[in-house]
């Protein structure tokens, strides 16, 4: 059957094991976790979870039922029309060319973000599928270090 | 009022109108058993391993409808439950567990008898709880048991570090209760009820599959007076024996693996299914693709997770059996029984044709006629609780089942050793019953320690071990499939059952004929004991018919040469 890619946003109560519950949900029924990301909801005793994950239709349509189905769980959404953004972080050595680099950044909404001694860290945020882009461009200044921050999602 | 953590426990299961609780103390559970032992709100019953414990809740909570509670320790008290709780959990049964724990100061730090019990039991249970603090007790026990018995059932565990339990605090219990996060469906959509109510007036071959579900909402009646006004057929899943009542002429039998031979063509040539909380387990369905292939599905369930999950379902409805059947009642008003009167008749044609039948013999005493007799002199007074295996098989397929909570097995997880402690239970909360154990000689040693506890509380169970020497369902598919390689299967060497019986303070019988049977089983009702009734059975009998797995429901083996 055909695997369809999905972002499911999952609103929980923000108590402990709530993150165990929903990671051992995925593990034990085998289901795909491509991203995940997790933050308090502000100004609430709510958690949104982000997962971004892969299955066919029926597997999706039961991944959503099961997310639903644990306690803590107040609301899973899942939707086509999602706004998507993920953060990057790459560290590179500073004797690379610097301005390039910082030019690459920000035509990805980045910049250089931190200098040391031995290395530079440049940072971008962008559609996750821009920042796949952005990553192979980054390639070629020797990147030591890559640390993506997965996606997270909004209704439009 | 201050009181402390342990005392918050007791008081918590004597509000909630508990009788009897089913444990085992050790460490952590301590101060506990300590308030227990001042209290006279509920009943403690000793079993002798914890698995047993929770399994005697389970066989409580299934026979009565009431919440069942176990209590164990931490660490191997825990993991020895971990069994019990996954067994409850495959069967939807409302149940409480609770677990002692190692203080909070040394969780994590693998203290003696520690294990991460939440961690363990999540896939297992409905929910679970670590405590963290002895002002959230009360609300956590209260959450528990509604959790337990709201919505679909399920076992809940709560997870009571030591210090908490010795902590005092303000108990208040609360006398209700909301969580945001979960609320349940009952009522079902107007709109899809009647939708399918529309559907099986127009429908030719509709049918009536019945499944667990039926009995956990108490639907009996309400679906009997279902079939009664549409005279559609019904099939009833392992889990729902007894709901339709075996004297009702519209019940084709079980489905299944080991269903009769009319269910399983009714099922495999409907144009309707409508599924009353069943759910579609590999065990009924067979060969998914085969499965009611020319059917639209009616799927009633109170877990939208269960609908769609196997089979696509036209007409989904999310509430509760009773709920959903009575306003289905109201939409048949004018239901044209005539419709279905063909369908009717090539069913009995197919019964007629292959009836649920066996053998019986002479020599040799068959399984089928055990429990057949079991059924003729007891009927529906007894309530069955059986193991897993061949035994179960027969029993289910052979006991006259005439009303729900009579019929008491591990359908889902399949977990030998479930008998004996869960008749334990079903007696401890029917007492005016006779509860026999249908087991086989595999099945009764793995949870056997529990004749003590049965001596002990004066508890009179019946086991009729069904008994061919055989680890039996596994040798027949070693019959049938593996070129009869009785790879560890051979269970030739056992104990003396009736001198194990008297051991524990019980009675046993040997039976190898029907005159003995007969003459034992009289006996053991008169002598109010524990009691093994070791039944010499045809060694090499099979459950018959048999869908092998995988295999289209009409595939049936009807019968096997080695017979």
């Amino acid at each position: 059957m055909q695997k369809v890619r999905r972002v499911i946003s999952v609103i929980v109560m923000n108590e402990s094991s709530v993150l165990a519950r929903v990671t051992s949900l995925f593990a034990g029924r085998g289901y795909n976790i491509d991203s995940l990301t997790v933050a308090p909801i502000p100004g609430s005793e709510l958690s949104h979870i982000t997962i971004v994950t892969k299955g066919s239709n029926k597997v999706i349509e039961q991944i959503i039922k099961q997310l639903h189905k644990l306690i803590p769980t107040l609301k899973v959404i899942e939707h086509e029309e999602m706004v998507e953004k993920e953060m990057v972080l790459i560290k590179f050595p500073i004797d690379e060319n610097l301005s390039d680099i910082a030019a690459l950044c920000s035509a990805y909404n980045g910049g250089i973000v931190n200098v040391g001694v031995d290395m530079v860290i440049a940072m971008a945020s962008d559609e996750p599928v821009r920042i796949r882009h952005f990553i192979e461009a980054a390639q070629r200044y020797s990147p030591c270090e890559v640390v993506r921050g997965g996606v997270v999602a909004i209704e439009r | 009022m201050q009181m402390s953590g342990a005392q918050m426990v007791c008081e918590a299961l004597i509000a909630e109108g508990v009788k009897t609780v089913f444990g085992y103390p050790g460490g952590a559970i301590m101060n506990v058993y300590d308030e227990i032992y001042k209290q006279d709100g509920f009943e403690h019953i000793l079993n002798r391993h914890e698995q047993a414990s929770v399994h005697a809740a389970d066989g409580y909570a299934r026979s009565t409808g009431e919440v069942g509670v176990a209590m164990v320790t931490s660490g191997p008290g825990f993991t020895n439950a971990v069994t019990g709780l996954a067994t409850a959990y495959m069967d939807s049964i409302p149940m409480v567990v609770i677990s002692g724990q190692v203080p909070l100061s040394l969780i994590g730090t693998d203290g003696f008898q520690e294990i991460d019990a939440v961690g363990i039991s999540r896939p297992c249970t409905k929910h679970n709880y670590l405590v963290k603090s002895v002002k959230e007790l009360p609300g956590i026990l209260k959450e528990a048991f509604y959790i337990a018995r709201s919505g679909r059932p399920g076992p809940v565990l709560v997870d009571i570090p030591k210090d908490i339990t010795a902590e005092m605090g303000e108990f208040e219990y609360p006398k209700e209760i909301s969580i945001p996060t979960y609320k349940p469906n009952y009522k079902g959509n107007e709109r899809q009820i009647k939708k399918a109510a529309d559907a099986i007036k127009k429908a030719k071959k509709p049918l009536l599959y019945i499944g667990g579900g039926a009995v956990l909402s108490d639907a009996s009646e309400l679906i009997r007076e279902l079939a009664k006004k549409t005279e559609i057929p019904a099939v009833e899943t392992l889990m729902a024996r007894g709901v339709m009542g075996a004297k009702n002429p519209l019940l084709l039998g079980m489905l299944g693996m080991h269903g009769n031979y009319a269910s399983n063509m009714a099922m495999s040539e409907t144009d309707l299914v409508i599924s009353l909380g069943a759910r579609f387990d590999d065990r009924v369905t067979g060969k998914l693709s085969e499965f009611a292939k020319y059917a639209d599905v009616i799927h009633v369930d109170i877990d939208p997770a269960n609908i769609g999950k196997l089979v696509d379902v036209d007409y989904p409805i999310v509430g509760d059996i009773s709920t959903v059947v009575q306003k289905l009642l109201l939409a048949l008003e004018d239901v044209n029984t005539d419709n279905y009167r063909a369908w009717r008749e090539i069913l009995n044609r197919y019964d007629e044709l292959h009836p649920q039948s066996y053998q019986d013999s002479d020599e040799v005493l068959k399984p089928q006629w055990v429990i057949e007799r079991i059924g003729e002199l007891l009927g529906e007074e007894a309530i069955i609780t059986s193991d897993v295996g061949q035994h179960q098989m027969w029993a289910a397929q052979h006991y006259p089942f005439d009303r729900p909570r009579q019929w008491i097995n591990s359908g889902g997880l399949g977990t030998m050793g479930f008998g004996l402690p869960a008749a334990l239970g079903a007696k401890r909360g029917n007492p005016d019953k006779t509860v026999i154990n249908i087991t086989g000689d595999g099945s009764i040693l793995m949870n056997v320690q529990e004749l003590v506890t049965a001596s002990e509380y004066r508890i009179p169970v019946i086991n009729v071990i069904l008994n061919n020497h055989f680890l039996g369902m596994v040798r027949q598919w070693q019959t049938f499939f593996y070129d009869k390689r009785y790879s560890e299967t051979d269970l030739s060497y056992q104990p003396n059952f009736k001198a194990l019986a008297e051991a524990c303070g019980g009675i046993g019988f040997d039976v190898t004929t029907k005159a003995e049977f007969d003459a034992a089983l009289k006996e053991a009702i008169e002598q109010e004991k524990v009691c093994f009734m070791n039944v010499a059975i045809n060694r090499l009998e099979n459950v018959l018919p048999m869908v092998p797995s995988g295999g289209a429901l009409y595939n049936m083996l009807l019968e096997h040469k080695d017979q």
